[in-house]
């Protein structure tokens, strides 16, 4: 019961808040309704016992990235940006495409219920230990080859915002 | 049908933060928005993989959105340096209004 | 568990591990060993030091397999597999980023940019390329994918202080990172499927459902819009001639051919892998989609003045025709893939080194005008483009034909009659707009002559792709039995 209840509130958070972030005239309310709407999502990760996850959306996604957008709308003046047209031509065609994506889902929803989404069967049942011990198990096994291309990857984020930032020498 | 709580319900969460990013990244025009839009596409997939992971009782779905948030770091980090780059030599950032190479 | 990192993960690494090593050393270099302008050299050399290591790796590999007769190495518990398909491109790769840094050495000097960070990240990008066409899990590719991609953005944007390098990386990156979004979108829906991220496990539980089944659908669309983003096939090309024409020629020609072989070989191990069995699905997706791609390409090509962006077009045209072999879907049909993709990148790789030979300094030379008399100005460059730009077209002796007899040939043994006669049809088209580009360098009036930024570098990547498009063309056995490796399963 109150996990349903839960589930649907922070539904509404993330989603009116992901709403409010496309529809905001200026490009700092919609930081900031960002930051809610992934509040939200992070409630989700909660109630589905990653606890990990739910503290690396708060740190990493809400406290790095958020704020790194911050950071640069205030770096590049937004102020007329805001008075601006907000929307291009292409309504019809985002239209359109929600459209078809929406009553695609709503048909497989009406023909099937919710049965017409079967995943697969569970393996195992039940986390035996925490969240954390078992994710860096699988982390720094199974998946430590990513793990270390991931170290690559972030070298190349370095070096392209230290290449891109830099002023003429 | 509300209850309980099933993967199908995050599933169709996971769907219609999809759609918002998607409506998002095609019908705005500021690029910083268009960001965030990308942002909130991230996100339902994490949503999709952590609610697979727990119902599977297995982590490799949390692993996969560690390494999706990952990216979403490097990208944005990489995307503000060239917005940065851009708007020094411009000064835009409506997505419509780079027009020195058609859109 | 007990196994954490065995020789056999070793081995199969090995061609990676010297890509990051050497990339990173270069950067490192560039501040300590050789900051000084004129021990730039160094820099390429340590380049293409890095490729050979990186050759040795991938040869002991490939004998291996000869020797073994193994079908495949797998290492890191089924997250690396070493088989034909996977050695195959990374040689592609390997011939693509030699080319690429010899021909990058004087236009960078000419545009007066940085020499390190670049030809690391040439290095970083094949790094990636590499987990793209070795990897079997998801995660692996997912973040291969990311690898090559962020390289490609921040090379696209290099040049910063000019606008339209900018703009370019900017709408590269925004595309870009969305497809990213919709590819992974897929891919948690396909953990949803099998509830394991090997590609193995996901081919049999995507096999064991209905072809129709909502999730596997779902799962199709989002991949493959992703994935057709990557390769720039329409409807989702808008991002190709943009940034192909503001990005630094090098790195068009890098991502003409790199990023491009790269995609596909992603998009042909997860089409005919894990969505094998859902082919009446995706069959007529594909088929709308590669026939859109050849109309778009080519319609458009004929109107361009820019030779970059008449290039851009013309690639577009040919992701298209490499897509009709996979919907052949047979073995010549795969073999015509692979024998496409080995000839696409060496003749667009030759046609971007005549373009980057004539950005001089205070002149662009896109333009086709600038090619005017090329023949006079310097016979050498022209017969390089004109040897390039007649496989393009695809006319025999080149090798451009033997990649489209391959993809028609597949066409008419699997009955796509109708397909092959549109195919052929644009082939005609193809020709008039490259022979625009023959014409102005033949027959136009040279305008005043200012030699072109030639350099030993440059000259060997001519002579290289000039002399394969030719030799593939005219003595292709080797290079089939190459293009054999992917089919060997």
């Amino acid at each position: 019961m109150w996990n349903a209840l839960f589930f649907y509130l922070f539904a509404l958070i993330a989603l009116g808040g992901g709403v409010l972030v496309i529809t905001r005239r200026n490009a700092v309310h919609s930081a900031l309704w960002l930051v809610v709407s992934l509040l939200g999502v992070a409630g989700e990760f909660l109630l589905l016992g990653a606890e990990f996850l739910f503290a690396v959306q708060i740190i990493l996604y809400i406290g790095g990235v958020v704020l790194l957008i911050l950071f640069v709308i205030m770096l590049v003046n937004l102020d007329q940006a805001a008075r601006m047209r907000q929307f291009n031509r292409q309504w019809a065609i985002a239209g359109l495409c929600a459209l078809v994506v929406g009553a695609e889902i709503a048909y497989f929803v009406w023909r099937g219920g919710p049965q017409a989404f079967q995943l697969a069967t569970p393996v195992s049942a039940g986390p035996g230990e925490g969240n954390v011990e078992q994710l860096a198990d699988v982390l720094f096994s199974r998946y430590l080859l990513p793990f270390e291309i991931a170290s690559l990857l972030l070298l190349v984020a370095v070096i392209g915002s230290v290449v891109m930032a830099k002023k003429r020498s | 049908m509300l209850e309980p709580i099933t993967p199908v319900h995050f599933l169709l969460l996971s769907a219609a933060l999809l759609l918002v990013g998607t409506i998002g990244v095609l019908t705005r025009r500021n690029i910083v928005v268009i960001l965030m839009s990308i942002e909130l596409i991230l996100n339902a997939v994490n949503l999709n993989l952590v609610a697979f992971s727990r119902y599977f009782g297995e982590p490799s779905g949390q692993v996969f959105a560690i390494f999706v948030i990952t990216m979403a770091a490097a990208e944005t980090a990489v995307a503000l340096g060239i917005l940065i780059a851009l708007f020094r030599n411009r000064q835009t950032v409506f997505a419509d209004e780079i027009d020195l190479l058609k859109w | 568990m007990s196994q954490f990192y065995t020789s056999t993960d070793h081995f199969v690494l090995v061609p990676a591990i010297m890509l990051a090593l050497f990339g990173c050393a270069i950067l490192l270099f560039d501040f300590f060993l050789f900051p000084e302008p004129r021990q730039r050299k160094w820099l390429l050399a340590f380049l293409v030091l890095g490729l050979v290591f990186t050759g040795v790796g991938l040869w002991r590999q490939h004998r291996f397999l000869a020797e073994s007769g193994l079908p495949q190495i797998t290492a890191f518990q089924g997250t690396l597999t070493v088989d034909g398909f996977a050695l195959f491109f990374n040689w592609v790769f390997l011939a693509v980023s030699l080319v690429i840094g010899l021909m990058s050495y004087r236009y960078l000097e000419i545009e007066g940019e940085h020499h390190g960070e670049y030809y690391g990240l040439i290095l970083l990008a094949q790094c990636g390329m590499y987990f793209l066409a070795t990897g079997t899990d998801l995660i692996t590719l997912f973040i291969g994918l990311e690898l090559m991609a962020l390289c490609f953005y921040i090379m696209v944007g290099f040049l910063r202080t000019q606008k339209r390098s900018n703009e370019a990386a900017m709408k590269y990156l925004l595309l870009g990172a969305f497809s990213s979004g919709l590819l992974v979108y897929g891919f948690s829906i396909l953990y949803g499927i099998s509830g394991s991220t090997k590609l193995s496990e996901i081919s049999l539980a995507v096999a064991n459902r209905d072809t129709w089944d909502p999730l596997v659908v779902l799962a199709l669309i989002t991949t493959s819009v992703g994935l057709l983003f990557k390769v720039s096939a329409a409807p989702f090309h808008m991002w190709a001639p943009d940034a192909y024409e503001g990005a630094p020629t090098t790195v068009t020609a890098f991502l003409a051919s790199g990023s491009k072989a790269a995609s596909f070989a992603f998009l042909v191990r997860m089409f005919a892998g894990p969505f094998e069995s859902t082919r009446a699905v995706w069959e007529p997706l594909l088929i709308a989609v590669a026939i859109l791609t050849l109309t778009i390409g080519n319609l458009a090509a004929i109107t361009q003045e820019n030779v970059k962006r008449l290039l851009a077009y013309s690639s577009i045209s040919h992701a298209g025709y490499i897509l009709l072999g996979l919907i052949a879907g047979n073995e010549t049909g795969l073999k015509g893939v692979a024998v496409y993709i080995l000839v696409y990148v060496f003749m667009t790789m030759g046609a971007f080194v005549v373009v980057t030979a004539l950005r001089r300094a205070h002149l662009i030379g896109e333009n086709i005008d600038d090619l005017a008399g090329l023949i006079h100005r310097s016979p050498g460059y022209a017969i390089v483009m004109l040897v390039c730009l007649l496989s393009l077209a695809g006319i025999p002796p080149t090798a451009g034909f033997l990649g489209k007899y391959y993809i028609f040939l597949s066409l008419v043994q699997t009955g796509h009659y109708l397909l092959a006669v549109i195919a052929v049809l644009y082939v005609a088209v193809a020709v008039y707009y490259y022979f625009r580009i023959v014409r102005a360098m033949f027959v136009a009036e040279a305008g005043p002559s200012v030699a072109l930024a030639s350099s030993f570098g440059v000259r060997v990547a001519a002579a290289l792709t000039a002399t394969l498009t030719l030799g593939i063309g005219i003595y292709p056995e080797p290079f089939l039995q190459l293009a054999q490796l992917p089919v060997m399963r």
